[in-house]
């Protein structure tokens, strides 16, 4: 070829994490898939063991470089890690040795690839009626399923819309799982989430000294998602300003970190999502025009649980299987009473809430069938099948009501869904925040959203 | 006052899992500086039996390597602090906590 290449600059492009270990199996170079994959910062594991910067089960399970087998063939196995948001993820890992031409053995080639979506696929049981974690049955599901082989085989920005819990987080991926790009990384960022000072960092990346506290370089996770997709969610969160960024990158696919007068030709396919009306947004100032005009490419949109009809019977069954097999319990079903109460109940969160339901009620049946006692209080304790009466008496139960009408919007039945339980519960967070289904810092990120003090 | 730490221990260091250590380091800093420490072998790795362990000795902070959500919201709800994805010898952590100065990502191998 007559020209010289970077052995850096060329793993970086390969969709496989490749770590490169000395004889001792020190880190001594790592590739961007690996540090996706991983989490860790390739400066901070420069010279280090391998397995503090891996964390993987198989290191302590008869790894040959942690053994220091002094001769070995590749080995290739399915393992996990703990990467650095302390998610167990499974992988394929291959270990090979680096042999020189005096057949002596002077450091190892690691190889890891992230296998959840292997892992799920195999783990679940009827895949009828299915998209890569989506089940439903009702005319708009199947329309939407039908759409995505085609969606996929594009390279056009997609836009998912849909109340919180429809699902909006499993059609992007599965999106980007059915696309050419399925082996490349699949990056979320909640817009919703960030300041918009470390948002900016966070999506362009910056360079050293780009601010006080950048101490290195980031890459910033547009850059990590190269040749794969990378998801925006609660677009309509995102801050004017870096609306403009975000535009900019779409038109030219080149994003600058903040602080470089360098830019990186980024081939990433962009998916976004919200539960907000951007058109009224955009009427409203809150959102550039010519942003969602460019995101609009494709609409997708998934209808709240209680529109899609049968949907509720076939994903309560769904659900009961699965937490059947995950918690070791074997119920048969729902009693005629719960039943009826599940499908007279409007889930305002739709099918994460419905799962959440399901769970609570798998937890703590002891029968063979689930009645309504299992189901969470918040459905039984008011007959939901029953116009709500007001009592002259039950004051605490006009302050909190506890039903949700259509009216209102998700934010709100969200905020009084909280406050109930946190009445329910004394005030006890950590309580409240299992009642709901929730870890605890999500019910914090969630009493800091609706500004719930207490 | 006096404070309770328990470190996953991987040899000398810090263990890269919390729940793959089967030795843990239970160290009492009391209020005049010294440190009374004592290691647990247990018969297989937990992190269930870790956890447990953290409660029942009214420990203050749980310092690891990497630690799946469950376990660390867990630990967190028992109100016991977690420092985890800490890389580097037990002395040097042990030191830096009595110093007040570890925190969650501290590498102590970085130059």
């Amino acid at each position: 070829m007559g020209q010289q290449f970077l052995l850096p600059d060329l793993l970086n492009e390969v969709p496989i994490g490749i770590a490169v270990l000395d004889i001792e199996g020190r880190v001594k170079l790592v590739n961007r898939a690996w540090q996706t994959i991983t989490g860790a910062d390739p400066e901070s594991m420069q010279d280090l063991k391998c397995y503090l910067g891996l964390r993987c089960d198989y290191c302590f399970k008869g790894c040959p470089v942690m053994a220091d087998k002094a001769d070995f063939q590749t080995v290739s196995i399915d393992a996990d890690i703990i990467d650095r948001t302390r998610a167990k993820v499974p992988i394929r890992l291959n270990i090979s040795p680096i042999v020189s031409s005096d057949n002596v053995i002077s450091g190892y080639i690691e190889t890891i690839q992230d296998i959840r979506q292997v892992a799920e696929l195999s783990s679940s049981a009827s895949k009828a009626y299915s998209l890569g974690g989506l089940i439903g049955t009702s005319p708009e599901m199947v329309k939407i399923f039908s759409m995505v082989p085609s969606i996929a085989g594009t390279d056009s920005s997609v836009l998912i819309t849909g109340e919180t819990g429809t699902g909006k987080d499993v059609l992007a991926e599965a999106i980007h799982n059915a696309s050419d790009r399925a082996g490349a990384p699949f990056i979320k960022v909640n817009c919703g989430a960030l300041p918009e000072t470390l948002l900016e960092s966070e999506l362009f990346g910056h360079v050293k000294g780009a601010f006080t506290g950048a101490n290195e370089d980031r890459p910033g996770r547009i850059k990590l998602a190269h040749n794969g997709s990378f998801f925006l969610t609660e677009i309509g969160d995102l801050p004017l300003p870096l609306q403009v960024k975000l535009l900019s990158f779409l038109d030219d696919k080149v994003i600058h970190p903040l602080g470089s007068s360098r830019g990186f030709n980024a081939d990433v396919r962009v998916i976004v999502a919200t539960h907000r009306d951007l058109k009224k947004m955009v009427q409203e100032k809150t959102f550039r025009a010519d942003l969602l005009f460019r995101l609009n490419v494709v609409h997708l949109h998934l209808p709240p649980l209680r529109e899609r009809g049968d949907d509720i019977l076939l994903l309560k069954n769904h659900f009961l299987m699965a937490y059947c097999d995950k918690f070791n319990k074997k119920i048969k079903g729902f009693s005629k009473k719960s039943a009826k109460i599940l499908s007279a109940y409007r889930y305002p969160g739709n099918v994460r809430e419905l799962s959440n339901i399901v769970e609570y009620a798998v937890n703590f049946c002891d029968r063979d069938l689930i009645g309504s006692s299992h189901l969470p209080a918040y459905l039984t304790e008011q007959d939901i099948l029953r116009p709500v009466t007001e009592s002259a008496h039950a004051t605490q139960e006009r302050m909190v009501p506890l039903e949700y009408s259509s009216a209102q919007n998700w934010d709100d039945a969200e905020k009084q869904m909280i406050m109930d339980t946190l009445l329910k519960c004394g005030g006890r967070k950590g309580e409240a925040a299992a009642r709901l289904g929730w870890s605890r810092s999500t019910l914090w990120r969630k009493l800091k959203k609706h500004s719930i003090n207490g | 006052m006096s404070h309770k730490i328990m470190v996953a221990l991987l040899n000398n260091e810090v263990a890269p899992r919390f729940d793959l250590a089967t030795d843990v380091l239970l160290a009492k800093i009391k209020s005049n500086g010294e440190i009374n420490e004592r290691i647990i072998v247990l018969p297989q790795a937990s992190a269930d039996d870790l956890c447990a362990l953290a409660t029942s000795d009214h420990t203050d902070a749980v310092v690891c390597g990497g630690i799946d959500d469950e376990h660390y919201q867990y630990l967190k709800w028992k109100g016991i602090e977690v420092l985890d994805d800490v890389i580097g010898p037990v002395k040097k952590v042990i030191q830096a906590y009595k110093d007040e100065k570890l925190s969650c990502g501290d590498n102590f191998y970085k130059p």
